[in-house]
């Protein structure tokens, strides 16, 4: 079986990546992206988890429901995201976030 | 060192390339593809831990929907953003800079982890599957989760229905 610390690394290098995704793009749609990749590290951690300490158990179906939220979330964020996105370029013609400084004080 | 570790590898070794590709690619249509291998590559290793149903759902559900959404969603932004010119903010270095702090800070804290060293128990059922769709309208268990997720989903529909529709006459 992969060694747990292989798995949690993992994890943690593709949230990192994600996370420099977000702070770091300048397009909208790339830092949309980004958070995509949070969530699957995310996921990667909690299957891990799973097999690691539950799978056999008792309660073994609680880490699946935590996973599939985190998965329904998701979806629901990349549609409201991109709606999002798609209704600001109709109104301002650009989709990058520096530019988008309409509620600066 | 047994093949599936030598398996885990090579997947871990694709899928974090694949992601500095997605957050460096200057092309957004590259950094999509290349957004849709890193996820492949993701599904595999929930292939590899046993948990088949989310290999599935991670083929269906981000690859199939998620991926296919992004694209739409550049294609349709294409001309606001030429693929020209510099693709990260002044403050990239920064950035960089907290996506290390934030790796060294979560390796140092799992790997001094007394857990860490567990070794996986026994596989899942072969009937974890029926259990789990039992579970999800079971009321003692997990129906309230499952209900506000779909209420949820239904949300963001009606949302992302009503916030890209083009509203007529002018600003609304």
């Amino acid at each position: 079986m992969i060694p747990l610390p292989w798995l949690l690394v993992f994890a943690a290098a593709l949230f990192c990546i994600g996370l420099f995704g977000v702070l770091a793009r300048k397009n909208l749609v790339a830092i949309l992206m980004g958070v995509e990749l949070m969530l699957n590290a995310v996921n990667v951690n909690l299957i891990a988890f799973w097999r690691y300490f539950s799978a056999a158990g008792e309660d073994s179906t609680r880490a699946w429901t935590f996973v599939a939220v985190v998965l329904v979330a998701a979806a629901a964020e990349a549609a409201v995201g991109l709606a999002l996105i798609i209704s600001v370029y109709r109104r301002r013609k650009t989709v990058v976030a520096d530019e988008l400084n309409l509620m600066k004080g | 060192m047994t093949a599936l570790q030598i398996i885990f590898l090579f997947v871990a070794a694709v899928t974090l390339a694949s992601a500095v590709m997605v957050v460096s690619a200057r092309r957004m249509m590259h950094a999509a593809l290349w957004l849709v291998l890193s996820l492949a590559g993701v599904a595999v290793i929930f292939a590899l831990l046993d948990a088949g149903f989310f290999t599935v759902v991670q083929v269906l559900v981000y690859i199939g929907a998620i991926a296919i959404l992004i694209i739409f969603a550049i294609m349709l932004t294409r001309k606001a953003m030429e693929d020209v010119g510099p693709q990260l903010n002044r403050g990239w270095w920064l950035a960089a800079l907290a996506a290390v702090g934030v790796f060294a800070g979560l390796a140092v804290v799992l790997v001094s982890w007394p857990g860490v060293n567990a070794s996986a128990g026994a596989g899942p059922d072969a009937n974890l599957i029926v259990t789990f769709g039992k579970d999800l309208v079971d009321p003692h268990k997990f129906v309230m989760p499952f209900e506000v997720a779909s209420v949820m989903l239904l949300a963001a529909l009606i949302g992302a229905i009503y916030v890209s529709v083009e509203h007529k006459g002018g600003q609304k």
